[in-house]
């Protein structure tokens, strides 16, 4: 039977109430009393030098109390980077400086020249109006192969060559894999591109600055998935502001994808502004402004060789990727084509040979970094593309192909030759369950049924892993990053035994409020509304470094639960007093603490209140009070797994695309509730399927962008996608940390791109119609031009 | 100037506007009812819908003005009386048809016109009716079951 409560158990979300009643605090919802309206005036070239932006007479025009310039913050600090990658050469990466305001130059669209604060939001863009640039276009580069050829302009002086770095991995592998590839008995060889996707969150990013001249404390509210960063990044680096005089606070988000990681130049605008006009100073974006300055995702072209011995077997894998930075490097962009897409080279299979080369391109573009998945989503559609194709080349079934190469579910842990180690995982019975529930022995049925009706049916199948959970701190060090990637919590049990969880990971539609408490209730005995969490706060929570990359539960939710063994420890002590007995023989289970071999008991609450009320206590050897701190940083990265399947129907009439089936088997180890994990899965396949057929940023070759708005970026609409099976009951747990958790939020937007790439090919080559690849998006446009292509 | 005047969940609101203020901004920021929201600058994403006169309506499309005299309801005004879940707000929460929440009050009420239009949608009438909604968190599955429950529960209840 179902649990309906505690750890597995589908409860309902608690936060869905305020979300559903119009009651949610998301940061457009915050109004400081006197506020002022920042408008951003944004360049409209993509590469220009900025000869003099003129602000008097805008600075005359009503409500206008401040306008801001690149030259206001000469003395303050650029964006930083927090991540370092080393090139082959052992040089380290370029790093231009990347000012709050465009100083000098600008170098993309939307790259910020001014910042016009305003009483109301309708006088700021009036009097940005008036703000004379004089703007000299230079040439703009947006096209990586064109940046990289030599005679292109420079998007910085530091990088003439507009490379920011060329990194290769494993280095010492590339002689050996040159070779099995010399000598195999089939090559496959795909050049593919990963389109550049915009993450759009529902809400766009906001940023209020408010400064207290009595305390001297800065605060931010902003649309962030990890304050406690963007408090370090902006107070250490570009503000210096001691971290205990600068508090940001990211109450209910609408959304990240990843893009809600960084530090914005926009956060730092607007507490720079609130402390020197002594006034708070509020942002909202409007959508056509997040698309050229939210952080966009993915942009790799790559060349990816895989060598196959005559039985199908893989020997080795080659690839080249060039992988845009755009015009600056945003927070964490350097490490995503770098450490979390080489290291997921091998996927699911044995290939004992692998060679990754990557070089960062900077374009006239938006900045490029982690969009949902990072890395991983780019790694797994070259891999799942290539297999398939080999499959296809080879004559082999791609379910068969795929099997024959699968790590064996004996073989754990498993070292991979990209640096990685898999501590579990059973890739044969993700494929088995797939084989079964999305019904592969009915395909061939129906796609007679579909050609009956002058259609063509497709079946894609793809098989991913992701590495999840990020952190260990040591490992992420070595591989360049500049901050620690732990995760902290603080219990609180309050003196009538309730208990409130601040945790540093932070909740933008995972519904962490919700299952936080349920591993609390299920470690405690207690009732779930007897736990209440807290983040997103950096006053209120212990150090934290934020929700991404899968980490929340993983990481997060590990340094809650040893927290809450620290405070079951010290409540063993308390209890073995009360009922004086040796803490040796002391149990705690479903709430209670017992004496072995006695009747003795006692309820947590009652210790709790003792631990508050320490009239019978022994206050010699224990102290007073019942809270503690933990920080947790795993020893490895988790390594959640799944196999797709998606059925197409292709309209060789006219390239139309109609998904008709879509089914999920994932591995995600233990589940703490299987309904919010669905869901993510669902939302993840969602944003997969937008990669596979309708997403796409687009730029001109001046560096316009041209699908800058939902008028020409075309989202996924609830028509264009059908309802999914999807099914978490194959479990290998997590080895090393407390819960066995692997973490679900990105396995979606991993699996998917490749699965429906694999099912139109299939519809159009099992059709007789000989297409070997097309680039994502597969709008119908490309479909029917390939199709015809191939006539 | 303009003063206007309308009814805003039920209760009788004025305020004066500048002319090019939207029914979407005059809720949010002059009545303070927040949940309605604005989540694109081209009509596109739905965010922001509520009903004004019996009709669901995109209010970042409307002038605040052309709502002078209007009954209009907005998420704030979808609870039942004694401010529980209404039904539609109950399925969205059973079936986890909602994450983060921002496109929500604009799915709920968007869900609330076509079911009063048609109390019995198929699938691909609900997902038809959905076109004018983005949401970027639930890839609509649980969006799309959340409606049908409350379908179901609506003809159940008659």
């Amino acid at each position: 039977m179902a649990k309906d409560s505690g750890i597995g158990a589908s409860i309902k979300r608690r936060e869905d109430v305020r979300f559903l009643t119009g009651a949610g605090n998301y940061t457009d919802d915050i109004n400081i009393a006197g506020q002022a309206y920042v408008y951003f005036l944004r360049s409209t070239v993509a590469h220009g030098k900025l000869n003099a932006v003129k602000t008097e007479a805008a600075a005359a025009m009503p409500g206008v109390v401040r306008i801001f310039t690149g030259a206001d913050f000469a003395e303050v600090g650029g964006i930083p980077c927090g991540w370092q990658i080393t090139s082959r050469n052992g040089e380290v990466m370029k790093e231009p400086r990347h000012p709050v305001l465009a100083h000098g130059k600008v170098r993309h669209v939307g790259d910020p020249i001014a910042a016009v604060v305003a009483n109301s939001l309708a006088e700021a863009r009036d009097a940005a109006e008036a703000i004379e640039v004089d703007i000299e276009d230079l040439p703009a580069v947006v096209d990586m192969k064109a940046a990289i050829g030599g005679d292109a302009p420079a998007v910085h002086e530091e990088a003439p060559d507009n490379i920011c770095y060329d990194w290769g991995f494993v280095e010492e592998n590339r002689e050996a894999v040159d070779e099995a590839i010399k000598g195999a008995h089939h090559v496959t060889t795909l050049e593919l591109v990963n389109n550049r996707l915009i993450a759009n969150p529902m809400e766009p990013r906001v940023a209020i600055g408010d400064f207290n001249r009595a305390s001297g404390e800065s605060t931010l509210y902003t649309t962030s998935q990890n304050p406690h960063v963007i408090r370090l990044l902006m107070g250490a680096f570009v503000l210096g502001i001691p971290e205990h005089k600068l508090r940001v606070i990211a109450p209910d988000v609408g959304g990240g994808f990843g893009t809600k990681i960084f530090h914005y130049a926009e956060e730092a605008l607007c507490t720079f502004a609130a402390k020197a006009l002594n006034r708070p100073v509020k942002w909202t974006a409007d959508r056509s402004e997040a698309f050229i300055s939210d952080a966009h995702g993915r942009d790799h072209v790559t060349k990816i060789e895989l060598a196959l011995d005559a039985e199908g077997k893989f020997l080795a894998i080659r690839t080249n990727t060039l992988a845009n930075m755009g015009a600056y490097l945003s927070t964490f962009a350097p490490s995503v084509p770098t450490w979390l897409h080489g290291t997921l080279m091998a996927g699911t299979y044995t290939t004992p040979l692998i060679y990754c080369n990557v070089k960062a391109v900077f374009t006239n573009t938006v900045p490029v970094d982690a969009y949902r998945g990072a890395g991983r989503p780019e790694a797994t559609f070259q891999l799942e593309r290539v297999v398939d194709k080999a499959a296809r080349e080879m004559g082999i079934d791609p379910v068969e192909l795929r099997r024959r190469n699968f790590i064996p579910a004996d073989a754990y842990p498993y070292q991979t030759p990209v640096a990685v180690a898999y501590d579990t995982g059973d890739y044969h019975a993700t494929m088995d369950k797939l084989v079964e529930i999305a019904d592969l022995k009915g395909f061939e049925a129906r796609k007679a049924e579909s050609a009956a009706r002058g259609k063509l049916r497709g079946l894609g199948i793809a098989s991913y892993i992701e590495a999840c959970g990020i952190a260990p701190s040591n490992l992420v060090g070595q591989l360049g990053a500049r901050a620690g990637l732990f995760e902290s919590a603080t219990v609180r049990v309050n003196a009538a035994g309730g208990i409130v969880v601040m945790t540093g990971s932070h909740s933008h539609g995972q519904g962490h409020e919700t299952t936080f408490p349920q591993v609390i209730a299920e470690m405690f005995g207690m009732p779930e509304d007897m736990v209440e969490i807290v983040h997103g706060d950096t006053a209120r929570t212990p150090m934290g470094m934020g929700t991404y990359g899968s980490r929340s539960i993983a990481v997060g939710g590990s340094a809650m639960v040893r927290a809450a063994e620290k405070i079951i420890a010290k409540a063993k002590r308390i209890a073995s007093h009360l009922m004086e007995a040796a803490v040796e023989d002391v149990e705690f289970k479903n709430g209670e603490f017992t004496v072995a071999g006695t009747d003795k008991k006692i309820d947590f609450a009652s210790v709790a209140l003792a631990a508050y009320v320490p009239h019978n206590y022994p206050l010699e050897s224990i102290e007073p009070g019942l809270e503690e701190t933990a920080f947790y940083d795993p020893s490895n990265f988790t390594y959640p797994a799944g196999a797709y399947a998606c059925e197409v129907e292709v309209d060789p009439e006219t390239g139309v695309v109609d998904i008709l089936a879509f089914t999920a088997a994932d591995d995600f180890g233990n589940i703490i509730n299987p309904m919010v994990v669905s869901g993510q899965v669902h939302g993840g396949i969602g944003q997969g399927v937008g990669q596979a057929l309708l997403e796409g940023a687009v730029y001109d070759s001046n560096g316009q962008l041209v699908s800058g708005s939902y008028m020409d970026y075309a989202m996924p609409r609830a028509d264009d996608l059908p309802s999914f099976t999807v099914d978490h009951s194959c479990q290998t747990p997590c080895t090393h940390n407390p819960l066995g958790v692997k973490g679900c939020g990105e396995a979606g937007a991993i699996g998917t791109p490749p699965t429906v790439v694999n099912a139109v090919l299939d519809a159009l080559n099992s059709g007789g119609i000989n297409v070997p690849h097309i680039d994502m998006p597969l709008s119908p446009a490309r479909v029917w031009s390939a199709i015809e292509a191939a006539k | 100037m303009p003063k206007i005047s309308m009814t805003v969940n039920g209760q009788a609101v004025s305020g004066e506007v500048e002319g090019r203020t939207l029914l979407v901004q005059f809720l949010r920021e002059h009545l303070g009812l927040t949940g309605t929201h604005v989540g694109c600058d081209t009509a596109q994403c739905g965010a922001c819908v509520a009903e004004v006169d019996g009709a669901s309506v995109k209010t970042c499309n409307m002038l605040a003005a052309a709502a002078d005299g209007a009954e209009v309801t907005t998420i704030e005004g979808m609870a039942n009386e004694d401010g529980t879940l209404g039904v539609i707000q109950q399925a969205f929460q059973d079936n986890h048809g909602l994450q983060c929440g921002f496109c929500t009050p604009g799915m709920v009420m968007t869900a609330a016109d076509l079911l009063k239009r048609n109390p019995n949608p198929s699938e691909a009438e609900i997902r038809a009716y959905l076109e004018g909604n983005i949401c970027r968190c639930t890839g609509y599955h649980n969006i799309v079951k959340s409606i049908q429950a409350a379908s179901a529960a609506m003809v159940a209840a008659e």
